[in-house]
């Protein structure tokens, strides 16, 4: 491990002590940030965690949980809002059973995201799973689409 | 030989076959990749490969903008181009055999009148050769004169001469702002202090611009480089932008092969180098002093200015940052002249401005105008109108912290000074249109749910203020709206547009003040009369069955997820308001009109 390590904190020295290149690099190899991590660096570098935290927290691409091995992602920009973004946001949580605060399923089997606007207004509302575009989204097609995931081919989706 | 094979007309053994698919990000999410690959597949395993494969080129082109009927693909024999829509990989057997093998379009498939009028209406120029070249092919741009602008400035023109130049052309920055670009360079330039950066900012809005002509960002770029004497260029960008990365990356590397970038440019002593710098998902960091504290690594906050960026910018240094599609427009203005570009638009709003028009629009795509261009023009004209033949009720112009213009203002034009007016922004350009079954209210609320998300928080107006505004239109929404709120709302925005430290405080309010001076009425009856107008906030919403004209067909009993429905067959039915939560199925599924929403 501290070999991975010592590379991050070699890669961040080149590139001018850049702490958002250090916490990506963090993420990609974790796929979330973990606590003890932080606090390796925090040793290493004489940087107190709590300005690691200051930027994880800030970004909200950064994660403290690991993901799921799914991740299924709402656009909520303003043309998937108006056909009803929030319902299709609803249904997902629900389907999951995901409750208050939580985004990530027990089994870590999905992740739900919401985007800002993925820049696909023409085929709103707008889902996006792993990497695959489902346009004009409803609550009965997403419930079909992550309860058929298994069954995956009668779906087709599109390349983002 | 296959008998396929046979069929091809003799005319056609010496032609030249072009297929360009659209292939920007929605073409993309429509299944481009899948046509081409279609295109490819058929025409190989059909046998009529040796006859027509071997001339035929196949182009994955960007963006053209009339998304709402992509897969676009255009067929060009002989340099005879037609224009196919909504193209499925189904439909690609049927078009190479009836038009590329024997000649005849399919005319069904064809696009249509409102492709047409989409098109004619627009001026485009930054967007002109998106659709039309392959972004992934420097020789396409060389083609059409790429890189001239940039050696002419380089070797024949003074960095003064430069400025001069984008000065009189009258160039206004296209990332909101509105600042002369060219101003933005002269004060930059005259820092005594070194070295300089410049830094283009690719927001949301020109992703399409990236995607379809990157190399007019990079041209753009290198040219501004070398007006303020910056020999590093960075490109702002989001990494989930997987395409325009993607494309950019590329063309700079093309870019560098033939020597338009790197040391001794165009054999001058100017060296110039161009580097990504990965934003970070968050509004804030498209404002320029957040945007820089993010490359350095750190929250994005604003800064205080001044000092400005162009004195004290990126590690301390003068930095200029630009828009994309500002950028864009540069190779343009030093290749066609100042005035050219000066004699589009209006008389302080010069050339031509990219909006992404979605929404409740009959043809949503982006769409290029000269600026001035009036509102109807665009929904209508380019736009076609209202999806549904619904009514316009209103059109948010200039992205979360625009304002929302209402139908009565249709005829309005769009420029700087016109929207900074009626309480809107040209901001980055996006534009969504509204109709007659969206609440005001509750759009106002999206929005500043939005820009409460993403204050950063450094300065309390922002943090606190969008804050209470987004407690009080959930109030208002709620049902539990009170007259006094309307006083505090306005309040909250006047303080918060005088005393917000950067652009997302200072025009959070945007939509909120719009709204209420346009539709006050829908406030009103959403505090006094506790009646959402246009029927979306649950609260205020309650469907009743008109026993009159219930068939009794069990349907709407059917559908009800939470059982409030009761009622025998053949007989009225009738819905509980105690268990109703409102979602609004039944209402969908009666087929007798006899659900009442209200
Ligand atoms: C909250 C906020 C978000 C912004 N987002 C963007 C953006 O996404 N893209 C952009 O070019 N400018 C954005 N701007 C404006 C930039 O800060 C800046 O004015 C612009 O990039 C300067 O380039 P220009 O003069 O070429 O327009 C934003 C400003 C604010 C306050």
């Amino acid at each position: 491990m501290d070999k991975v390590l010592n590379k991050i904190l070699n890669d961040y020295q080149k590139n001018k002590g850049n702490l958002i290149y250090l916490l990506q690099k963090i993420q990609d190899t974790y796929g979330y940030i973990p606590e003890d991590i932080v606090f390796w660096f925090s040793n290493r570098l004489n940087i107190p965690a709590s300005k690691f935290y200051g930027i994880i927290t800030f970004y909200p691409k950064f994660r403290l949980k690991p993901t799921g091995k799914n991740t299924i992602t709402v656009c909520c920009g303003a043309a998937c809002h108006i056909k009803g973004s929030d319902r299709i946001l609803q249904e997902v949580r629900s389907i999951l059973s995901l409750r208050e605060g939580e985004d990530t399923t027990q089994n870590l089997s999905f992740t739900v995201q919401k985007a800002t606007c993925i820049g696909a207004c023409n085929i709103a509302p707008v889902v996006i799973l792993n990497d695959q575009v489902y346009g004009d989204m409803d609550t009965e097609k997403v419930s079909k689409l992550i309860k058929g995931y298994e069954k995956k081919d009668e779906y087709t989706g599109f390349e983002y | 030989m296959n008998t396929q094979a046979l069929n091809i007309n003799s005319s056609m053994n010496n032609c030249y076959i072009e297929i360009k698919v659209c292939m920007g990000t929605s073409g993309r999410a429509s299944g481009g990749n899948d046509v081409l690959r279609a295109f490819k597949q058929y025409i190989q395993e059909s046998g009529i490969e040796a006859l027509i494969g071997r001339r035929c080129r196949y182009k994955k082109v960007g963006c053209r903008g009339f998304c709402s009927k992509d897969v676009l693909v255009d067929v060009i024999i002989n340099g005879n181009k037609v224009t196919y829509q909504s193209v499925k990989p189904i439909m690609v057997e049927r078009i190479v055999q009836e038009h590329i093998v024997n000649g005849t379009p399919v005319n069904e498939w064809l696009t249509k009148e409102d492709y047409e009028s989409f098109h004619t209406k627009q001026h485009k120029i930054v967007l002109g050769p998106c659709g039309e070249i392959d972004p992934e092919n420097i020789d396409d741009y060389l083609n059409m004169n790429g890189y001239k602008a940039a050696r002419k400035a380089i070797t024949q023109m003074s960095q003064d001469d430069v400025i001069k130049k984008v000065i009189m052309s009258g160039l206004r920055g296209r990332g909101g702002s509105g600042f002369l670009t060219g101003k933005k360079w002269e004060i930059c330039k005259a820092q005594k202090e070194t070295p300089k950066y410049i830094i283009c900012n690719v927001g949301e809005v020109n992703r399409p611009l990236a995607e379809g002509n990157p190399h007019a960002i990079i041209e753009g770029l290198l040219i501004g480089g070398y007006a303020i004497g910056a020999q590093k260029g960075y490109i702002y960008i989001r990494e989930r932008y997987h395409l325009s990365v993607e494309r950019l990356r590329n063309a700079i590397s093309q870019a560098r092969d033939k020597g338009f970038i790197g040391k001794n440019i165009f054999d001058s002593d100017f060296n110039f180098d161009i580097e990504f710098s990965f934003g970070t998902e968050a509004f804030i960091c498209g404002e320029e002093t957040a945007l820089m504290e993010s490359i350095e690594g750190k929250r994005a906050m604003p800064r205080f200015r001044p000092p400005f960026p162009a004195q004290k910018g990126l590690w301390g240094k003068p930095t200029v940052i630009n828009n994309a599609e500002t950028l864009s427009n540069i190779p343009i203005i030093i290749g066609k002249g100042a005035k050219w570009f000066a004699s589009i638009g209006t008389e302080e709003s010069k050339g031509t401005k990219v909006f992404t028009l979605s929404g409740k629009v009959k043809n949503i795509g982006l769409v290029e105008i000269p600026m001035g261009m009036s509102l109807r023009d665009i929904v209508y004209g380019i736009g076609g109108g209202i999806a549904g033949n619904k009514a316009l009720k209103a059109v948010q112009v200039g992205g979360p912290s625009g304002g929302l213009i209402p139908l009565s203002m249709i005829d309005m034009g769009l420029d700087y000074e016109s929207l900074a007016k009626v309480g809107s922004i040209v901001g980055s350009g996006g534009m969504v249109v509204f109709d007659e079954d969206d609440c005001i209210v509750s759009v106002t609320k999206f929005f500043i749910e939005f820009l409460q998300r993403e204050s950063c928080g450094k300065c309390t107006p922002c943090r606190i203020g969008t804050k209470r505004m987004l407690e009080l239109l959930t109030k208002i929404t709620d049902g539990r709206g009170e007259d006094s709120d309307l006083i505090t709302l306005e309040r909250l925005s006047s303080l918060m547009t005088s005393s917000s430290l950067c652009g997302l405080g200072r025009t959070a309010p945007n939509p909120f003040i719009t709204s209420l001076s346009h539709f006050r009425d829908e406030y009103i009856a959403h505090i006094r009369d506790k009646k959402c107008p246009a029927g979306v906030c649950t609260a205020l919403i309650t469907f009743t069955i008109m026993e009159e004209l219930c068939k009794g067909c069990t349907l709407c009993k059917k559908v009800c997820p939470a059982g409030a429905i009761t009622g025998e067959l053949k007989k009225p039915h009738k819905i509980d308001q105690n268990i109703c939560i409102k979602c609004g199925a039944c209402f969908k599924a009666c087929k007798f009109k006899a659900i009442k929403k209200g």
